[in-house]
């Protein structure tokens, strides 16, 4: 027995949307269309549960300065409090971890050429605890234990998405060889375009948004030679986040010769504050040629 | 030889990479400060106090005096940190943002609402030449 991949997910992780629902907004007309879009999103997963979160985000500045800026720092702690960014930690459970599988990731994943950073104590911030409210909601407590796997998409240069889906594929391989009977599920999170800085703030680039979707789902091969300057023009200085949707992505069976997967659920709206929000869904292998 | 830099074309944009975090390494130190609450009051109480504990230049804080978030992203701000100091001003992300362009908070939220700022148009310096 071992653990395997279920599903992969995608998903932005605008800070407005946690607020959203930390306020008891999202029947107000602004939120209750991205709520209600959201809803078979978190129908399935009531219905498809996972026991560990392989969690992709970034930090916005929060858990870490720039006194060191990790490419890929992965998480090996039993816990992980929510981050105060300023407005106060949002009122959302802590997190669980899942330190054995964490550390069977870092002694599989860094052999294979993936030099992560292994971090035992760190708080997480938006960019985490907002996807798992999109999926849960506003439970006691997180229904599955979150392995973070934070990513350097602020200071430049980024790893590239050849890298990203290079290290999911390594991901993969390293949740197989896990001697547990668990189910996992991957979730590449951030974008999708926005741009919060300068003259240009508020820049949103719906079909380089749903391109981006179809290729992630059809074409992710393709789409991991995307160069960063190409995000940055097209999708906004943000919109860089979506590299991270390749580290999901790469983790599916599909890129090591298994079947196609299957496309659940699929979401875009604009505005989220600032941003586009897109969520997928992919189950793994499940359409067969 | 010179690293390539094809960002350095996208007009309204200032892309934070190692050489500007270079520039700005205090000013976002100082910014990250103000996650404490302490600091925050510290700084509000007397803010060119606070800022002399920093090693940042005269221009960065004047600019942070000024909240002018565009002229500290172009000395090394990044928009994380910087966001920061809008926090300790009681500011939504909305309000500072909207700050950087041409639009106040109502219009910025209103363009956002309408699909958001098109990228044609906006794509390549050049397409910038004409504004004032």
């Amino acid at each position: 027995m071992s653990a395997r991949i279920a599903a992969a997910l995608f998903m932005s992780h605008v800070p407005a949307i946690g607020v959203a629902s930390d306020l008891g907004k999202t029947e107000e007309p602004y939120w209750k269309p991205l709520f209600d879009g959201m809803q078979p999103a978190r129908d399935w997963i009531a219905a498809n549960p996972p026991d560990v979160v392989i969690l992709v985000y970034n930090d916005h500045g929060n858990a870490f300065s720039l006194q060191m800026i990790p490419t890929f720092a992965l998480g090996m702690a039993p816990f992980y409090e929510p981050a105060d960014e300023g407005w106060g930690p949002r009122p959302v459970p802590t997190v669980e971890g899942h330190p054995a599988l964490s550390a069977h990731i870092a002694q599989s994943v860094i052999p294979a050429g993936f030099d992560l950073t292994l971090v035992n104590e760190m708080t997480v911030d938006h960019g985490l605890t907002v996807p798992l409210t999109m999926m849960f909601d506003k439970p006691d407590a997180w229904p599955c234990k979150v392995v973070p796997l934070a990513v350097n998409v602020v200071q430049h240069p980024t790893p590239s998405g050849r890298r990203c889906l290079e290290l999911g594929k390594a991901l993969r391989a390293a949740v197989e060889t896990f001697d547990d009977d668990i189910i996992v599920q991957i979730w590449g999170t951030g974008g999708m375009s926005h741009q919060l800085q300068g003259a240009r703030a508020g820049l949103i680039n719906a079909e380089f948004d749903n391109r981006f979707m179809d290729d992630m789902i059809n074409d992710p091969e393709v789409l991991a030679e995307v160069p960063p300057v190409e995000y940055l023009r097209e999708a906004g200085s943000e919109g860089i986040e979506l590299v991270m949707w390749l580290i999901a992505r790469g983790s599916m069976a599909d890129l090591a010769g298994g079947g196609s997967p299957g496309e659940v659920h699929r979401l875009y709206h604009v505005p989220a504050s600032n941003t586009a929000v897109g969520q997928l869904v992919l189950e793994n292998g499940t359409v067969t040629a | 030889m010179a690293i390539e830099k094809p960002y350095l074309d996208i007009p309204g944009t200032i892309v934070f990479d190692a050489d500007q975090a270079r520039l700005g390494y205090h000013l976002n130190q100082f910014a990250m400060s103000l996650m404490n609450a302490d600091n925050r009051k510290r700084f509000k109480a007397d803010e060119d106090a606070y800022l002399d504990e920093w090693g940042m230049t005269h221009e960065q804080k004047q600019a942070v005096v000024d909240r002018d978030f565009n002229r500290l992203l172009a000395l090394g701000g990044n928009i994380y940190f910087l966001a920061k100091i809008g926090a300790t001003d009681g500011l939504s992300y909305v309000q500072i943002v909207s700050s950087m362009t041409e639009n106040d908070a109502d219009q910025h939220a209103a363009m956002m609402i309408a699909g958001g700022r098109s990228v044609d148009g906006n794509r390549y310096l050049h397409e910038w030449e004409d504004r004032p």
